[in-house]
């Protein structure tokens, strides 16, 4: 029943996000200079001309106006259409979410397997030049933005090394047809490996890119609880009952040393989906970061206030996930 | 070209690493031709939305539609779809002769009523073509055999020029009909060189050659244009051997490969130039502070120092690849004229005259630092001028609002070439794009509009150009150069519109 009640209570703070949000962009992209309309302005055009264009795409009516019918819109499904790609917007980012968010896995995954694994060998080498090792390549990961491992990941693996794929998704000449946009899950559902291998070529690099750095928090973070718990009395326990040492990190030090960490990922993991913006330029993946740019160099307005809504709406997901995984895991704030 | 900030740090960045790093890779023979493009393709109707002024993009179009008019790669006009074109003796109709023997991509012929349905469709205010004050011009069309003739309702003396511009596109009335909007999207045909084989919105596409291509079939059978927007990810496709052909890099990073084995590097000026509109607000409005300006730039060591010498001095709006180029009309760099210039209006270096001056940063080539050299420059007469740095969408609506300051940076592209679509629209003052409203200035070129006499009409543009150059109205600087990096098993062919086209690569 507590359960329920708090679901409830965090959908409706949902809802009031997702509101705001959808007033901030929708006001916000309205007021800065720049509008669609003098960006297709071609040459010789007139004023009767921008009229013409600003009916065309509604823009001749007040903001509250154009609010309204927006929102009034949105209520029902329709989202708009894009000004530059001429398509519905919910098409357009219902179309690309896939691949952020296979994307945003697979990097959170990278993440969490080398933050992770470096944390637990730091730990165990503790005191150890193993562990300085560590901590110096945690502190190069984190010191870099992810846009420039990226384009040092490009040079080694993409120019030097052609391992990977610089730009891209899939391969033109893959000659594979897609029943959704989730390509990877869907490759991998129907075991198609060639495929898989494809997209994991052109995934590898930008994912890699942007799980660095959060690899190198989770190691700190996660390495820094583990020490703690190294000293509490139960892990004295064990290692009087002879368990090794490695068996103790892991049995018993890791269950009660991820919950930080885990918190930390969560918020980390939005950052994460933030970051595909600039990544998913650079290796011209073509997934809503990219989208994204395009649609605010072109004030593309129905398109940036779609794509701002699904992000927001992302975000507070994320967030929604992370705390009943923290309550499922943490038993003191399950009995709450 | 857009040059970010960003992508210079990342460009010295990678520079450096470069160095180190060994020779490109190759593919020995190439079956598939890969071109990395510097632009999204946002959508396959290249009559409507804002797509279709856009000039990047007119490349990938022109691979799949043709043009009513074709356009040879110098600029000028040359038979096509429309094999032959005129006026009749008093200019009230215009007739075209339509091309036999043209099939669409789907096999049906190509017909006048094609050419009919294509130009009223996109002179109807309905359809959202952004052009459509000049294809509206003409209308009433009437066929006989293979000749269209149309009324002219507003005599508009480019119409025929447009019909290899933006928006001038032949497009398929019974398939269109048939498929709609959305069926046309999804899968676009054309009469062009190549059809679209597949499209991944965003990503790439996929084009095969046109065997039956009235011009004759391109060499290269499949073309694959991957869309990269990032121009050191570009460079990396055709170092890497994942592209044959890019375009659109810093100068410095176009020196630096081009000199690498296996890559190539084409650099050809362009039909797109740098200048400086002047507005008509204070102290602009007097003639000696826009003279000292106008004299006190030096273009020929700004384009050495900045542009790595890629780009070519102006001193009128016209290239001279234009109809209206006057190579007489020159506006000198004289830092000693401009100070005595400042000086007759009381201004000097140490009672400076000062104004804000506007420009881009990252979206031309060094644009940013052009104008902080020309500031440099004018600080040494007497011209204090603060740089005010604003985004493109921003000029472009301060711009169609008359509230430019003093002035303010800006390019202007012109793939026809003719003086209306330059010097006209720029500083014609019920244009949206002209700031100047200047009476003497709008008075000269109010006839030229419909003048009929076109060497009279050029004659005219010219003296107008010279008005403008010696009142120094606006500011012209350069004309860019587009670079081009490929492979050395491929030649390429560049197109003074800025169009990269396929249809015009072989292989060497």
């Amino acid at each position: 029943m507590q359960i329920a009640r708090a679901l409830i209570t965090r959908l409706i703070t949902t809802l009031v996000t997702l509101l705001g949000a959808a007033v901030i962009v929708f006001v916000v992209i309205r007021v800065v200079p720049g509008n669609p309309i003098a960006m297709m302005l071609p040459p010789g055009a007139t004023d009767a001309d921008i009229d013409r264009l600003k009916a065309l795409y509604g823009l001749d009516k007040s903001i509250l106006e154009q609010f309204w019918i927006w929102i009034g819109n949105v209520v029902q499904g329709d989202f708009g259409m894009s000004i530059t790609l001429r398509q519905p917007v919910y098409d357009l980012v219902i179309g690309r979410l896939p691949a952020t968010l296979e994307l945003s896995i697979l990097a959170l995954l990278i993440a969490v397997f080398l933050g992770g694994a470096a944390a637990l060998t730091a730990t165990l080498y503790r005191g150890t030049k193993i562990e300085g090792g560590i901590d110096v390549a945690g502190g190069v990961a984190l010191s870099l933005p992810d846009f420039l491992w990226g384009l040092a990941l490009i040079l080694v693996l993409g120019v030097l090394w052609p391992l990977f794929h610089i730009s891209g998704r899939v391969s033109p000449s893959l000659g594979f047809e897609f029943g959704s946009n989730f390509y990877l899950f869907e490759a991998l559902a129907r075991l198609q490996f060639n495929v898989v291998g494809d997209l994991i070529a052109h995934m590898l690099m930008p994912a890699l890119a942007l799980a660095i750095p959060l690899a190198a928090i989770i190691l700190q973070l996660l390495k820094q609880s583990l020490k703690e718990c190294m000293h509490d009395d139960y892990i004295t326990l064990a290692r009087t009952k002879g368990y090794s040492e490695s068996s103790i990190i892991l049995r018993d030090a890791l269950p009660n040393a991820i919950l930080p960490t885990l918190t930390l990922i969560g918020v980390q993991f939005t950052f994460l989906i933030g970051g595909t913006v600039i990544i998913e330029r650079l290796f011209s993946y073509e997934g809503l970061g990219n989208m994204a740019i395009d649609a605010v160099i072109n004030r593309d307005l129905p398109l940036i206030q779609g794509i701002v809504l699904v992000f927001a709406l992302l975000f507070t997901l994320v967030n929604l996930v992370v705390d009943m995984t923290y309550a499922a895991l943490n038993p003191r704030l399950r009995h709450a | 070209m857009t040059v970010s900030r960003r992508t210079l740090l990342k460009s010295a960045a990678v520079s450096g690493m470069l160095t180190a790093v060994g020779t490109p890779v190759f593919a020995n023979d190439i079956e598939e031709l890969v071109i990395a493009y510097n632009v999204n393709l946002p959508s396959w109707d290249p009559t409507v939305g804002p797509s279709a002024v856009n000039p990047t993009i007119q490349g990938i179009y022109q691979s799949v539609f043709d043009m009513f008019i074709h356009q040879n790669p110098d600029l000028s006009f040359a038979s096509g779809i429309l094999t032959d074109w005129g006026w009749n003796e008093d200019k009230s109709k215009v007739w075209m002769d339509v091309r036999e023997g043209v099939t669409w991509h789907n096999g049906d012929p190509l017909t006048p009523e094609d050419i009919v349905w294509s130009l009223e469709r996109a002179g109807s205010s309905d359809t959202g073509n952004p052009i459509q004050f000049i294809w509206g011009k003409i209308g009433n069309f009437s066929i006989d055999g293979n000749r269209v003739t149309a009324d002219v309702k507003e005599y508009e003396p480019t119409i025929f020029k447009w019909m290899s511009f933006l928006t001038g596109y032949v497009m398929p009335k019974k398939y269109y009909e048939e498929v709609g909007a959305d069926g046309f999207e999804a899968a676009p045909i054309g009469t062009g060189p190549y059809m679209v084989d597949k499209f991944e919105r965003n990503a790439f596409v996929r084009l095969k050659a046109n065997e039956n291509y009235w011009g004759g079939a391109p060499e290269f059978k499949t073309v694959t244009i991957k869309f990269v927007t990032d121009a050191s990810s570009r460079t990396f496709e055709v170092m890497s051997g994942n592209a044959h052909v890019t375009l659109e890099m810093p100068y410095e990073e176009f020196d630096r490969l081009k000199e690498q084995d296996g890559i190539v590097g084409t650099a050809t000026p362009i039909s797109d130039i740098g200048m400086i509109f002047i507005n008509d607000i204070e102290p602009m409005n007097d003639p000696n502070v826009r003279k000292a300006m106008a004299h006190a730039i030096d273009k020929k060591t700004i384009i050495e120092r900045l542009l790595s010498n890629y780009g070519v001095p102006i001193d009128t709006l016209q290239t001279p690849d234009y109809t209206a180029y006057d190579p007489s009309i020159t506006v000198p760099y004289d830092p000693e004229k401009a100070k005595e210039l400042l000086a007759a209006s009381g201004y000097g270096p140490d009672n400076p005259v000062s104004f804000k001056i506007q420009t881009t940063r990252g979206f031309k080539p060094k644009d940013y630092e052009i104008i902080q050299a020309i500031v440099g420059l004018w600080r040494k007469i007497g011209i204090e001028a603060e740089i005010e740095v604003y985004e493109i969408a921003k000029h472009y609506e301060l711009r169609a609002a008359d509230t430019l300051a003093p002035a303010a940076f800006y390019n202007w592209g012109n793939a026809i070439g003719d003086p209306t679509t330059s010097t006209g629209f720029a500083m014609f003052g019920p244009s949206p794009h002209s700031v100047w409203d200047g009476e003497d200035l709008m008075q000269k070129i109010l006839p030229l509009w419909g003048e009929v006499d076109e060497d009279k009409r050029i004659a005219g543009w010219k003296e107008v150009d010279r008005f403008i150059a010696d009142n120094a109205l606006v500011i012209p600087l350069i004309q860019y150069v587009q670079p081009i990096l490929h492979s050395d098993k491929v030649k390429v062919t560049p197109h003074a519109s800025g169009a990269l086209l396929p249809a015009l690569m072989t292989r060497s």
